[in-house]
């Protein structure tokens, strides 16, 4: 194979790194071979079932179909950079306390995007949710508890709080 | 089951009431939540081994042929493949290399023939997997095609091109043995149940009915996609990481292919990234062993997406249904011949032909039933089990036909169930007497939800309203046989090893609460090892909803040899009698109020925090094998599931979409072990089904399957999820199983098809007989109906 191989430099959840990604390499693959991230997982490899989500400049993408070389120069946040290893985001908590995934093979994708949701809508209507979570497939069906997660979350911002639940 | 002895009856059969249980009935939050929620929970497709290869799978392109060639040079010339493998290279390590559960008919790689477009016939490994990728294009195979044969059906007629030669069953179920050296059908197995005289009943009934009902095939599409990966390091020694839901199958089929003994295999597994069915029995596990060990490097196969639906599915079905009922509403005869399309391997499709086989006849108490039940080999990607092994598919034909003899005899569907209803006390088509089956409390329940009695606007406009409802029955697969072990250590504190596979299902929360409900601590104090056949006891499989009654059987028994082990160590630093303890909070106490913690209970025996404590717990339920000529069985099954579902829908009638707007699910589960968990099981179960019931269906074009992507095969999303969704739960404790709580994974899937179909029926007063309802399906029996045919497309 041709090589072409580049050095790409961002930020990666807070913290500045650079990698050498090959052309072909997605963010996916770059975040598990440079990094040892294994929260954004490859499923369906279309963009289409949402297990892959990262946030890239503040907008979630499908890391399965987003070029790992186009990260160069960009803020990277993936689920690993939510919780501090001691305390859990909020969206996590509430995710954990309304029980909003089963196998959780998807889980981090729907954390990702309701991260984005509450950024852009701190008081989402239920349809706001539907609309922003429908590229995230669960197969395991568990969407009446990640919505409720959602709502519980949205709430817990609107009442303050930041990282308040410890992990253990 | 000879030589198993079943858990002495003062073990199993108490169970407690409600307010004297700690652990069991209470919502703990699942075990494993902060690692799933932090993108830090194990799972086999993270694995990387250092100097792993990556295999490709090079597949069939016919649905039918002989192998007549393999070249492999372009492939290998590509640079960085290790090398190709092909049926000839396994066979220089294994003599028979043919796999299965039920059959020995699947060829680790073809050795001969292919029989279905996406047979795998070579692997690539190389370092690099888009190497191996690239590479596994380049291997050529010249095939002499064969006739294939693709619908159930026409497969089980005399003359059909025949997939297999001979039949070969595997032996692991004894009484399949009879199947030996069959030859020259598709046919596997034909299971048959009869029951007093139908075709006599059918004679003297006042009304008849006939009909036939069809389901597609559809995929299970886990988002974790099937991976396994093999390693050997020593001469004799294999590990196999996969992800599993039958760990100890896995060891045995694999070492029965290698002639080793179980000892040198090893298999683990993590947490699964969905199951449902599709990572049961033996998958890619035989092919990576074989090519770790031909390679002596690790070896790792991950499935695409697209791949998962070559690779097991749900058998599409056609069931014949014929009914004989009086003028007062009485089934008094019923005959059902069920054809699965099982493709072009056996896997477990002759176990669901059998075993839910028995239960086509409904949840109805009739005199005289005769069931023809048949596995069928077509030229399709092969069918197991997925979610309710084979169930839903039944469900769908008998719940459709017993609402259409409601309706043409101008009953109420709900009245007509309820009077025909089987109930505990009386005689199944098997012979087995019912009971602890909460049939009519299911219909009871979801008619109350629906508020049946009340009137019901059906719509004016182009949007119909409807509702529907159905209820579905399984019998748990049996025999199976549990083994747990609960290690307690030195500072008190416990490893729970139990082979049970949390593929999301929350059974590593469960079986910890069992366990800590019988030793007396917390359910946060017990700790789940994960399946590893070194370190975990045998367990059949995680499989059929059967791992809370069996497993959590194991569990008890487990915990209370523990509990009695620790009890008669305090007793003597005590001097109490054992008698007069109680084990309770992490502690034995006597009445005096003195008492050892267990860390003390240790350091007495000891001398120091030293020492194991190790409770042994095994069951296997007791079952009477069915007559092969009659299905009759006096112990067909240690327990029933039952699950109802009642909807309300909204049909356009302009595009033929239906819309379900509500959806409850009622389930009998025995007592629920984590209330809040079991109704996710009920609504994730239910929401399921429904994209099996509006959209999901394998299309095929000459055997080649041309929708196998998520953009092709649509799953149900977060919109499609109705917006009123329920489940409740039937609690009567079952007796024999652990605090009375019986499987509950799949009953949530039984009714929801058939309701649905119910609904439209009521809707628009159309019925569709066939699986998935997609709007053009629906529009087309809409628009027959009001005499404006659309044109066939």
């Amino acid at each position: 194979m041709a090589d072409g191989r580049r050095t790409i430099r961002f930020t990666l959840n807070g913290t500045a790194v650079a990698a050498d990604v090959a052309p072909h390499e997605n963010v996916v693959e770059v975040l598990q071979n440079a990094f040892d991230l294994y929260g954004a997982r490859e499923s369906c490899g279309q963009g289409l079932c949402g297990c892959c989500t990262v946030v890239v400049d503040g907008t979630a993408v499908s890391g399965c179909l987003f070029l790992a070389s186009s990260l160069d120069g960009t803020t990277v946040e993936t689920v690993e950079g939510l919780s501090d290893g001691k305390n859990l985001d909020p969206v996590q908590r509430c995710f954990v306390e309304n029980s909003g995934f089963q196998c959780g093979f998807c889980t981090p994708g729907f954390i990702m995007m309701t991260k984005q949701l509450l950024a852009e809508h701190a008081d989402p209507s239920e349809e706001q949710i539907r609309d922003y979570l429908s590229g995230n497939l669960c197969r395991c069906a568990a969407y009446p508890d990640i919505l409720r997660s959602v709502q519980a979350a949205a709430k817990a911002r609107a009442g303050g709080g930041d990282r308040v639940n410890a992990i253990s | 089951m000879a030589g198993v002895k079943t858990p002495p009856a003062t073990d199993v059969t108490a169970v407690p009431a409600l307010d004297a249980l700690r652990e069991v009935s209470r919502n703990v939050k699942r075990v494993e939540s902060v690692e799933k929620v932090t993108g830090s929970a194990e799972y086999i497709h993270n694995l990387r081994l250092p100097g792993m290869l990556y295999g490709k799978i090079v597949r069939s392109t016919v649905p039918h042929g002989r192998v007549v060639s393999i070249d492999t040079s372009a492939a290998l010339a590509v640079p960085g493949v290790h090398r190709v493998i092909t049926g000839a290279d396994v066979l220089t390590l294994v003599k028979n290399p043919h796999y299965g559960p039920a059959f020995h008919d699947q060829p680790i790689l073809a050795v001969d023939k292919v029989r279905f477009v996406g047979d795998p016939v070579a692997v690539v490994l190389a370092a690099d997997p888009h190497v191996a990728e690239e590479a596994a294009d380049l291997v050529e195979v010249t095939y002499e095609t064969l006739e294939p044969v693709f619908d159930e059906v026409a497969a089980a007629q005399p003359g059909a091109p025949i997939v297999h030669d001979e039949l070969k069953p595997a032996g692991t179920f004894t009484d399949l043995k009879y199947l030996a050296g069959r030859s020259g059908t598709n046919i596997a197995l034909d299971a048959m149940v009869r029951h007093g005289d139908a075709e006599a009943a059918f004679a003297r009934a006042d009304r008849v009915f006939e009909e036939t009902y069809r389901t597609g095939q559809v995929m299970h599409t886990p988002l974790e996609p099937l991976v396994s990966v093999a390693e050997s390091r020593a001469r004799e020694e294999l590990i196999i990481h996969t992800a599993s839901q039958s760990p100890s199958f896995v060891r045995m089929e694999v070492s029965r292919l290698l002639g080793w003994p179980e000892n040198k295999v090893r298999v683990r597994t993590a947490y699964l990234g969905g199951g449902f069915g599709a990572k049961l029995y033996i998958k890619l596990e035989a092919l990576v062993a074989v090519c770790a060990l031909l390679v002596r490097r690790p070896v790792k196969i991950s499935l695409t997406m697209e791949e998962q639906f070559l690779m097991i599915t749900k058998h599409g079905t056609t069931v014949k249904i014929k009914s004989g009922v009086t003028h007062d509403g009485t089934v008094i005869a019923r005959r059902t011949e069920t054809y699965w399309n099982g493709g072009a391997y056996a896997d477990i499709g002759p176990r669901v032909t059998q075993k839910s086989g028995f239960t086509a006849a409904g949840p109805y108490d009739i005199e005289n039933v005769s069931m023809d039940s048949f596995a069928c080999y077509t030229n399709l990607p092969p069918a197991g089990a997925l979610r309710g092994f084979g169930i839903p598919q039944l469900v769908w034909a008998y719940e459709s036909h017993t609402e259409e003899i409601a309706r043409e005899l101008g009953l109420d569907p709900v009245e007509f169930r309820l009077r025909n209803a089987l109930r505990d006390g009386r005689p199944h088509a098997t012979g087995t007497i019912m009971e602890n089956a909460r049939i009519v409390d299911c219909i009871e329940n979801v008619a109350k939800r629906l508020e049946w009695e009340k009137p019901f606007e059906r719509g004016s406009g182009p949007i119909k309203r409807g509702r529907g409802i159905a209820v579905g029955f399984k019998a748990s697969i049996s025999p199976t046989t549990s083994v747990a072990i609960l290690n307690v250590y030195g500072d008190g504190s416990c490893g729970l090893h139990c082979g049970t596979v949390d593929m999301g299902q929350g059974s590593d929360t469960a079986m910890a609460q069992v366990a800590a409900e019988a030793l007396g601590i917390r359910t946060e104090e017990v700790r789940v090892l994960h399946p590893d056949t070194d370190m975990t006891p045998y367990d059949m499989a995680t499989l059929g909803s059967r791992s809370t009654y069996h497993m959590g059987n194991a569990v008890r028994l487990a915990a209370l040899d523990a509990r009695r082990q620790l009890i008669a160590l305090a007793a003597q630093s005590l001097g109490v009698p054992e008698d007069q303890l109680a084990c309770k909070d992490g502690a034995v106490s006597a009445s005096d109020g003195r008492r050892k913690t267990f860390r003390e209970i240790f350091v007495d025996r000891f001398g120091m925090q030293a020492g194991n404590v190790v409770g042994f717990g095994t069951f296997a339920p007791e079952y009477e094998k069915a007559d092969p000529k009659t299905g009759q069985s006096p112990n067909i099954t240690p327990f029933w599931m039952v699950g109802a579902t009642g909807v309300e829908i909204e049909v356009d009638t302009e595009t033929g979409r239906i819309t379900v707007t509500k959806m409850v699910t009622a389930g009998d589960v025995g007592r629920a072990i984590n209330p809040e968990i079991v109704v996710r099981q009920l609504d994730g179960a239910a929401i399921m089904q429904l994209g099996a019931t509006l959209f999901e269906q394998m299309i095929f074009d000459g055997g080649q399957v041309v929708n196998a992507s998520l953009a092709d095969y649509k799953i149900p999303g977060i919109h499609d999820v109705p917006h009123h969704i329920a489940s409740d739960l039937i609690e009567v404790p079952h007796p024999r199983a652990p605090y009375g709580a019986k499987g509950v994974g799949e009953s949530g899937t039984f009714g929801v098809s058939p309701a649905i179909a119910n609904a439209l029926a009521d809707a628009c007063g159309v019925r569709v007989r066939e699986l998935p309802l997609t709007p053009e399906r629906v529009l087309r029996a809409i628009r027959s109906k009001s005499g404006d045919p659309l044109e066939e497309a």
